[in-house]
């Protein structure tokens, strides 16, 4: 009760005009960095800076689940741990994981488990880490979205990407990717992830109060925003690899053609098709 | 902090190169690896450092926040350390509460900071024995490669350098930057059978047989050190360690200062 006078009477978190604290429209996301293969250990790992978030993600797998107890023999599991660094926040928070942190770990795994192809490990674990280095809000789907593209940089193979964003509300109006003052001072939060080819949603939360009309318009905000997020995705993991294929290509030309075994029939038209084939 | 188990032939090669002065990555026995340190990167910290030691990379926040001072010491700031080994820096890393490799790793560098008397903790009283500063060092591991004891320990020097007390949040008057007045550095070396090698990598490290961190200051004055691993040392190679320590030391310390 006393603290009353902590709470801004009359925060305005968005204006006559229409533009929000930081400057943006409502329909607008904040500046989103994404980048494939940051981690030397990792079998597969990814950073993203998304506004004042800075999140790395990790891939170890599918390598042998355990406890043994716990291996699938029809499938691989699919685990997430979401941590938050004791100095991501302005307040110390504790190490090690709270009921918060538990819970985001369980969804974003439900979430991967709907993509990856799980039936070709059997009893193995598919293990992801997200470590949240600096918050600002929506640290669940920067998350999602970066262990979706270190998913991708270990070569787990999946339906597709998965993308994540939120959309709120903040004084009276529906608005895409809420910041920590917005997140904090807002009437509502609604965190989502979908699958962008199939159009699947595999994550969905909300809390605050939103009208149907307004939750509509919410999740219309946030699937136009994945768009936008995938291409990011796709285009971090292009940067990664493209350079790659490149060096090999010329790594390939470089080096002298290889003699055939005598006797053994050789196809030199099979790696003619795989060219011709193109990108997905 | 058991890794798996080395092969032979690796034992071998490494070994067998060591003698003749050589490491598998291009090193001197007496070179450490390559340094890179970015101060600020955490917003939300009051100082931070994201360091690489070749390919072993670390995170270093400091918080500081106003707390009981220990009874013992109630005209000092207290200082706190901890170590996070988390599953995302290594396969044979687990969550879950630390191990005591993590708990040693974060004891030695604590004391290195606190036996060099890096931070002038007679400062850091707000209320004698009711409020001083209290400074959390989080040490968190993201990409293991070998010898955490000094690139965990660079983290948090070069982080707490570039520490800014928050007094303004808290109604305690100006932000002040925090109280620094030595450099501790410290520099490990394996013991591999009879061969000695200046930061380990991970495979070094795996077949070493015994571990000396030495934690030199300004002035190559000996401030803490820590013997590990289940093989020994003679007293020669003890002063070999440290002498190297003191030179070793002398050209990271200015890469720590900002």
């Amino acid at each position: 009760m006393e603290d009353v006078e902590h709470i801004p009477v009359e925060m305005k978190l968005i204006d006559e005009k229409g533009i929000r604290l930081d400057g943006r429209r409502f329909d607008e996301l904040r500046p989103i960095r994404i980048e494939a293969g940051v981690l030397g250990r990792a079998d597969g790992s990814a950073y993203i800076e998304w506004g004042g978030n800075k999140v790395l993600a990790a891939v170890y797998g599918p390598r042998e689940a355990h406890p043994r107890h716990l291996q699938d023999l029809a499938r691989a599991l699919v685990q997430c741990r979401y941590n938050m660094a004791p100095f991501s926040v302005s307040d110390r928070k504790r190490p090690g994981p709270d009921r918060r942190s538990v819970e985001i770990s369980k969804i974003i795994s439900e979430a991967f488990a709907a993509v990856v192809f799980k039936e070709q490990f059997p009893r193995t674990s598919v293990d992801i880490f997200i470590e949240v280095l600096q918050a600002d809000a929506g640290t669940r789907c920067a998350g999602l979205t970066a262990a979706s593209v270190a998913l991708a940089d270990a070569g787990v193979p999946m339906k597709d990407l998965v993308t994540s964003v939120a959309s709120g509300k903040i004084g009276g109006v529906v608005a895409l990717d809420l910041n920590k003052e917005e997140d904090n001072f807002g009437e509502a939060d609604c965190p989502m992830a979908v699958v962008p080819r199939t159009g699947e949603v595999v994550l969905l939360q909300m809390d605050g109060h939103l009208t149907y009309q307004e939750f509509q318009k919410a999740m219309g905000l946030s699937l136009s925003a994945t768009q936008k997020i995938y291409e990011m995705q796709r285009d971090a993991l292009h940067r990664k690899y493209s350079v790659t294929l490149e060096e090999l290509l010329k790594e390939q030309a470089a080096a002298p053609p290889m003699p055939p075994e005598p006797g053994e029939e050789t196809d030199v038209d099979f790696d003619m098709d795989l060219d011709q084939g193109g990108a997905p | 902090m058991s890794e798996q188990i080395v092969s032979e032939l690796m034992r071998q090669y490494v070994y067998r190169l060591a003698k003749g002065g050589h490491r598998a990555d291009g090193r001197a026995l007496d070179e450490p690896r390559k340094l890179t340190v970015q101060t600020g990167y955490v917003k939300t910290a009051e100082g931070s450092a994201r360091l690489k030691l070749g390919g072993t990379e670390v995170l270093v926040g400091i918080k500081m926040a106003p707390g009981a001072p220990y009874p013992d010491t109630p005209r000092s700031g207290v200082l706190s350390t901890s170590v996070e080994l988390i599953p995302m820096a290594s396969p044979t890393f687990e969550a879950g509460p630390p191990r005591p490799g993590a708990i040693e790793l974060a004891r030695v560098v604590d004391r290195g900071i606190r036996e060099s008397k890096m931070v002038d903790v007679g400062k850091l009283v707000i209320t004698p024995k009711e409020k001083v500063w209290v400074m959390f060092v989080d040490i968190h591991v993201l990409d293991f490669d070998g010898n955490l004891f000094d690139a965990a320990s660079y983290a948090a020097v070069a982080a707490l350098g570039t520490t800014i007390i928050p007094a303004k949040a808290h109604g305690l008057g100006e932000n002040i930057p925090l109280p620094v007045e030595h450099w501790p550095v410290s520099v490990t070396t394996a013991k591999i059978k009879d061969q000695l090698l200046v930061d380990p990598s991970l495979d070094e490290e795996r077949m070493a047989d015994a571990r000396l961190t030495v934690t030199t200051d300004e002035n190559g004055d000996i401030r803490a050190m820590q013997k590990g691993l289940s093989g020994s040392f003679s007293y020669d190679e003890v002063k070999r360690i440290i002498e190297t320590g003191q030179r070793v030391g002398e050209t990271i310390r200015p890469l720590l200062r900002p």
